[in-house]
């Protein structure tokens, strides 16, 4: 446990120097995107949506996807390179290290910087009086647990593939598809059966309906805990996996 | 038995290839072991073994006294590990990748700090400290690598081709930090394909090839058990340069045939070239020189180490 914290100590470090670089995905972006959907397309979407204005009941799909795509990002490329590029795992496992120790510690750098970019999120939308219910600062540990839910799991993708196309097809062939289908932008209700069913089995849509439930000020009802459980399963099969394949990869 | 690395029968088998192929490997306390051999003769699956980081398949392995397969993290927190390629944080400082690397072991980051700069100052990159590792030499990036090795004060030091890639300049500084490391007592654990360092830093030493070891001890004692004291190199100017070879015959205890010269095995160089032109050869090029290792490894393999 302690071993895992110098490693995320490590990449802090590593983040004072490339921060930088991370500004534009997290405050431009969500303007950008709440000022395209929200203000462009709501202006089109005439009535409301479950009683909301169109902006408001998206804002919180909104926040879950970016915790999605942050995790993911976060669990791709810079694992590629602790691996393969600039080989920072390998230095560490020559160290008194585990491969558990060097995932963790990764890992909680990874939900550091959903953390960052989810509450700049809520900071844009607060500022476009999008959000009104003081619940919603709740999307937080939300946000936490759905990147724990997708960043594990891509980082034992990524652990397993050797060229960073695979990164490229991870994100065309799943991240995007999940984004569009997990009710962000529309009700999952609208779908048809067999892609409603898509949206149940990943773990976006259940991170969507939390976020909504807590910035909207729903009632949770006992949904939430099933969303909770299965989130929470998605990231502890996903850490196992990693550690194993992180175990195959620094140690043989 | 006070051995630092302790092994016997080691090998290490790669999906049925075995890199390794039954070692007996023994490195004492303050002494600088080299492991000499040409690409591919199993010294870095040898180093990552002892580093902790490989699991031998087969054979008898104790670091510090410690079996790898159970003590790995407590072993490794004794060892200083300079790999084959360099794995230093290009976006970090040259003093943030010795601390960041630091808290890896524990170290509490004020003694972090200092011992960062009495290293810098040990590898000569004391001037750099502040600036980002992209723009370094890559001589310069070995040394930190080194420095980054020696954060926790490690019982034992593994370097794989440490000079690899270098040019001869950073070379030298390279060999020069090694002595001093070695001067001070420190155990060094060497690989390398050239015979010069071998001769320069090591103590002692194993000639490797195809996973095995071929010969043991000092680099003196290795010129002497299986070469002669002096060797002269002839170029003839011709294709074949065997078409000499028995013109030469009976000069020395021994002749090799290379492809772009000759070499003959004698006890005095010039009493040897005295009789090839008494023999009314001509070559174009002529050499006397002392035996090195490269002719213990030629003798040993019917090779040349590096080609
Ligand atoms: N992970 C691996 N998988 C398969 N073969 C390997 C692996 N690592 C090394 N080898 C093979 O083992 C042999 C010895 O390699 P290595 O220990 O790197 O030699 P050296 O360091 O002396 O050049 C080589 O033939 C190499 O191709
Ligand atoms: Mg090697």
């Amino acid at each position: 446990m302690t071993a895992a914290t110098y490693v995320f100590e490590y990449h802090l470090v590593n983040y004072r120097r490339t921060w930088r670089a991370t500004v534009l995905s997290s405050v431009v972006l969500p303007l950008l995107t709440m000022l395209g959907f929200g203000l462009g397309v709501g202006a089109f979407v005439t009535g409301d949506v479950q009683g909301f204005s169109y902006l408001e009941w998206m804002v919180p799909g909104l926040i879950a996807t970016t915790a999605v795509q942050t995790a993911v990002g976060e669990a791709t490329w810079p694992v590629m390179s602790g691996f393969a590029w600039v080989k920072s795992y390998f230095a560490q496992a020559a160290a008194p290290l585990r491969a558990g120790d060097i995932l963790g510690g990764h890992l909680a750098f990874m939900l550091f910087r959903v953390l960052l970019s989810v509450a700049s999120f809520l900071l844009v939308a607060l500022l476009f009086g999008a959000i009104r219910s003081p619940g919603a600062v709740a999307v937080l540990p939300i946000a936490a647990l759905l990147g724990f839910a997708t960043a594990a799991p891509a980082a034992a993708y990524t652990a397993s593939v050797t060229s960073d196309m695979f990164l490229a097809v991870l994100f065309r062939f799943v991240v995007l598809p999940m984004s569009l289908f997990s009710g962000v932008f529309f009700p999952i209700e609208s779908l048809p059966g067999a892609l409603r069913w898509i949206a149940h089995v990943l773990p976006l849509w259940h991170g969507v309906d939390l976020c909504r439930t807590a910035v909207l000020g729903l009632d949770p009802g006992p949904g939430a805990v099933w969303h909770v459980l299965y989130l929470l399963l998605w990231g502890v099969a996903g850490w196992f996996l990693a550690v194993w394949r992180y175990r195959r990869r620094l140690v043989f | 038995m006070n051995s630092l690395i302790h092994a016997r029968g080691l090998v290490k088998r790669f999906d049925g290839f075995t890199a390794v192929d039954g070692i007996d490997v023994d490195v004492r306390p303050g002494e600088a072991f080299g492991f000499l051999g040409p690409n591919g003769a199993g010294k870095s699956s040898t180093m990552r073994m002892i580093g902790c980081v490989s699991p031998p398949s087969d054979g008898v392995l104790r670091i510090l006294g410690m079996d790898p397969r159970r003590d790995g993290p407590a072993i490794r927190a004794r060892l200083g590990v300079c790999p084959q390629l360099d794995n230093l944080d290009p976006e970090l400082t040259v003093r943030e990748n010795l601390t960041t690397y630091a808290r890896f072991f524990g170290i509490p980051r004020k003694v972090a700090r200092a011992r960062a700069t009495e290293l810098l100052d040990f590898v000569q990159l004391g001037e750099r400290a502040g600036s980002r590792v992209d723009p370094l030499s890559g001589g310069m990036k070995r040394r930190l690598t080194i420095a980054r090795a020696l954060i926790n004060e490690p019982d034992l030091v593994l370097l794989d081709e440490p000079t690899t890639g270098l040019d001869p300049q950073a070379r030298h500084l390279v060999w020069e930090r090694l002595f001093r490391l070695k001067q001070q007592g420190v155990t060094l654990v060497l690989t390398t394909h050239y015979m010069d360092e071998a001769e320069q830093l090591c103590d002692r030493l194993v000639v490797m090839d195809g996973g095995r070891i071929v010969a043991e001890g000092s680099p003196r004692e290795l010129i002497a058990a299986h070469s002669t004291r002096e060797v002269v190199e002839l170029r003839f100017p011709t294709e074949d340069q065997g078409a000499y070879a028995d013109e030469l015959k009976g000069i020395g205890e021994r002749i090799e045939v290379l492809p772009d010269r000759i070499l003959l095995y004698v006890a005095d160089g010039d009493d040897a070239l005295a009789e090839v032109h008494r023999r009314s050869l001509t070559p174009v090029g002529s050499l006397a020189r002392r035996s090195s290792l490269e002719d213990v490894f030629l003798r040993l393999t019917g090779r040349t180490l590096v080609d």
